[in-house]
């Protein structure tokens, strides 16, 4: 595999060929999520025991904290990094002062009947989006908690919400492949993206598989990263492989079909965009864990990261240039490049 | 000329003389003739309207999805449990509408079975006994055939639904002969073949038929075996099937009655299985498909189990409005339950450890439970029965004594395994 040689511009250069673990502590249970804090200090991470921890980087030590009912997807950090708020499968979303000692949930709201799949913060901090199983888009004030929006159009699971950059906009994907793009200011749907091959309906197995488990956006908002499987040929018995589709953002149209060879049972379950357009993307599945790497030049990964133990997601932190990653064997891993 | 190795309807398969005539001395002791005509008799009689309606839930539910939650432990997954129209039990938030209709359910929680592969596990979970190269058992769908229905009725008395009509004509009847075989539908066209060709006349028809039977009067005459008796039923079956296509005809019900059971493939079958079982239909058997569910455990049921709960809990519904529950048992089962162990990517995989089958309807107990798994659900501490009791069960709950055995060639062959006994508890 050829060495991706990244150098991102004003951020430390990586090399995914110099990726290494700098960081690895267990907890007592397996872990889903996980996200860094802005400042690059504390990773919150959420367990199959339906709490979530916050790590301090430099001891390693969790600090469990509970008030879900269900497993947690979805977590995201306010921008300045002192309120962590968490969506869990119950359908509340948990507002948390992730900084104070024993931090205590500040507010609590009923927001989703169902799963929340994935949340996001608007790029000017005043704005939640949440999606989940009951197929709504909800927007709300992240500083209120008060619901501001309600978007309906989707007709199946919403697995993943982005706000563009231009704050004007907001994507979503679903189960069956398909990316809205939402007026904010108008509460309506825009147009919608076709992400239809990360959809697949197996018939011998009568099941809808896939979707849009990660999306994610250029720097400048012109190309859509929309991430997740194909190839699934036995979804229930896990065979199928990653796939990253780039989308060009104004016209929808198929730039690039991201494939990686020798992983016949991956899944991408988050994709990011370094500063310098670099793609990266966690895989899980019966392959084992990846961290893999693309550009807008090639069609296969320029560049992968063969984790310890199967993931289930990640966080890059762009200061300090490292990703933490959460997995089925209970670890917390953060990987530096360099 | 041999005789066939099933059975056929005659005498030979009757059910077994001894049994009956010790039946019938037991009875005399204790209550004489009075005994016969009000108990067995009675019982016998009621039996020929009874019905038994199963979903299989092909590929093995997960039961910790589904009818034993083990919410906030180890293995309980993000599923939660919910209260049910009966107070105190509790099932998966992923069936609320079925949740609504409890009271009309009773829950086998302690099913253990011991067989993780699933064709054996299929096998024993719809002939009650282990599959061996010795011997072959019927289904209970063609039990049910046997000894539910009548050669009066128009209609098959055992029908399986599901998805592309696949299947069906196996030797699901075993010993019993094709007769008792399946029809398989798909919940979209009646049974195939069943339509009058195009620019047949209803004369033409008809002398084809006559021509037909004078034939094989002609040929019976000179002997009678089972297999030119299932031949002769086969077509006299199709016959009276043709005359009842409108039976599967789904667009004869109001839109309303579509949207209620839901504009799906399973919907549709539900509403099928409805229809079939109102117009006297023994044994309807209804597919859904894919618990297999290894990778994606969660998503999966999600996706199933959000298809079927509706329809279902439609079905239980109607048919108690209907005045047809009492007379219909409803099980629910599947070839095994799924891990209480979550694997690496979220899937759990097959486990007949400790899991659940569902009964209702008929004969059982309305609104309970029965058996109980431990906290983590990966052991049976309560209450466990297994495949051969199961089997017993289903057919007690339509009248009929899972006891008795039918002469097959002259050797006693046990409806039921005689190494089981039925779930007396979930009875009434």
């Amino acid at each position: 595999m050829e060495s991706a040689g990244v150098v991102l511009a004003g951020e430390p250069a990586i090399d995914p060929a110099k990726a290494r673990v700098v960081n690895d502590w267990t907890y007592e249970r397996p872990l889903l999520a996980c996200r860094m804090s802005p400042t690059g200090a504390i990773v919150v991470t959420s367990s199959e025991d339906f709490s979530l921890q916050r790590w301090d980087l430099t001891s390693g030590k969790p600090l469990q904290l509970k008030a879900h009912e269900s497993w947690v997807h979805a977590l995201e950090f306010s921008s300045d990094g002192t309120e962590l708020i968490s969506g869990g499968c119950e359908g509340n979303l948990v507002w948390w002062p992730i900084l104070d000692e024993t931090p205590q949930p500040k507010r609590t709201i009923a927001a989703h009947q169902g799963w929340i799949r994935a949340i996001a913060r608007s790029p000017d901090n005043r704005l939640l989006a949440s999606v989940g199983n009951d197929t709504i888009v909800r927007l709300w004030s992240l500083s209120t908690g008060e619901k501001v929006a309600e978007l309906a159009g989707h007709e199946r699971h919403v697995y993943s919400v982005l706000f563009h950059p231009d704050g004007r906009h907001l994507l979503t994907g679903d189960l069956m492949g398909k990316v809205h793009l939402w007026d904010i200011e108008a509460r309506k749907l825009e147009r919608s993206l076709d992400a239809g091959p990360l959809h697949t309906y197996e018939g011998g197995q009568r099941v809808d598989f896939g979707g849009v488990r990660g999306l994610a956006l250029q720097p400048n908002g012109s190309q859509v990263l929309a991430a997740g499987l194909h190839k699934a040929t036995n979804p229930l018995g896990a065979v199928h492989e990653p796939l990253v589709l780039r989308l060009d953002y104004a016209d929808g149209k198929l730039l690039k079909s991201h494939v990686c060879d020798g992983i016949p049972g991956g899944v991408i379950w988050r994709v990011q965009c370094l500063p310098d357009g670099t793609v990266i993307a966690v895989c899980g599945g019966s392959t084992g864990g990846f961290l893999l790497f693309f550009n807008d030049q090639q069609d296969k990964d320029i560049a992968r990261f063969k984790l310890p133990a199967l993931a289930r997601d990640m966080d890059w932190h762009a200061p300090s240039a490292r990703v933490a990653t959460v997995h089925h064997d209970r670890h917390l891993r953060v990987v530096a490049f360099g | 000329m041999q005789r066939a190795s099933y059975a056929c309807g005659t005498v030979d398969h009757a059910v077994h003389r001894r049994k009956f005539v010790g039946s019938l001395a037991a009875g005399s002791v204790v209550g004489g003739l009075g005994w016969l005509t009000r108990g067995f008799a009675a019982d016998a009689m009621q039996a020929r309207d009874m019905r038994v309606l199963v979903f299989n839930m092909h590929g093995g539910l997960s039961q910790l999805e589904s009818w034993d939650p083990k919410p906030g432990t180890k293995t309980g997954g993000p599923t939660r449990a919910i209260p049910t129209s009966v107070p105190g039990i509790h099932i998966s938030e992923l069936l609320p509408h079925t949740a609504q209709q409890m009271h009309h359910l009773c829950l086998l929680r302690g099913v253990n079975t011991s067989e993780d592969d699933h064709g054996k596990g299929a096998y024993l979970m719809l002939t009650g006994r282990r599959q061996s190269p010795a011997a072959d058992y019927p289904q209970i769908g063609a039990v049910a055939s046997k000894m539910l229905s009548t050669d009066q009725q128009a209609l098959p008395g055992h029908i399986v639904i599901t998805p592309g009509a696949g299947g069906g004509r196996g030797n699901e009847a075993a010993y019993l002969g094709p007769r008792y075989a399946s029809i398989a539908l798909d919940g979209q066209k009646p049974p195939q073949h069943s339509a009058k060709p195009d620019g047949m006349s209803d004369e033409v028809e008809q002398r084809r038929h006559a021509f037909r039977q004078r034939i094989n009067a002609e040929f019976l005459s000179r002997g009678r075996t089972a297999i030119t008796d299932a031949y002769t039923h086969s077509y006299d079956q199709a016959q009276r099937l043709m005359e009842r296509r409108d039976v599967f005809d789904l667009n004869r019900e109001p839109a309303n009655e579509l949207a209620r059971y839901g504009n799906h493939d399973f919907g549709r079958q539900c509403l099928l299985a409805r229809r079939l079982l109102s117009n006297g239909v023994s044994f309807v058997q209804v597919t859904h498909s894919n618990y297999d569910t290894h990778n994606e455990n969660f998503n999966f049921h999600l996706e199933q189990l959000g298809e079927f709960d509706k329809p279902f809990a439609t079905l239980v519904s109607d048919l108690h409005t209907l005045g047809l529950l009492d007379q219909t048992l409803v099980v629910v089962l599947s070839e095994f339950g799924r891990t209480p162990n979550i694997n690496h990517y979220y899937g759990r995989d097959h486990w007949s450890k400790a899991w659940t089958v569902v009964m209702g309807g008929a004969k059982v107990a309305r609104g309970a439970d029965f058996g109980k798994t431990n906290e983590e659900g990966t052991a049976v501490i309560d209450g466990q029965v297994d495949h051969g009791a199961l089997f017993h069960t289903y057919l007690q709950a339509v009248g009929v004594d899972s006891t008795q055995s039918l002469l097959v060639d002259g050797r006693e062959l046990p409806l039921a395994d005689p190494a089981a006994q039925p779930i007396w508890k979930v009875l009434v």
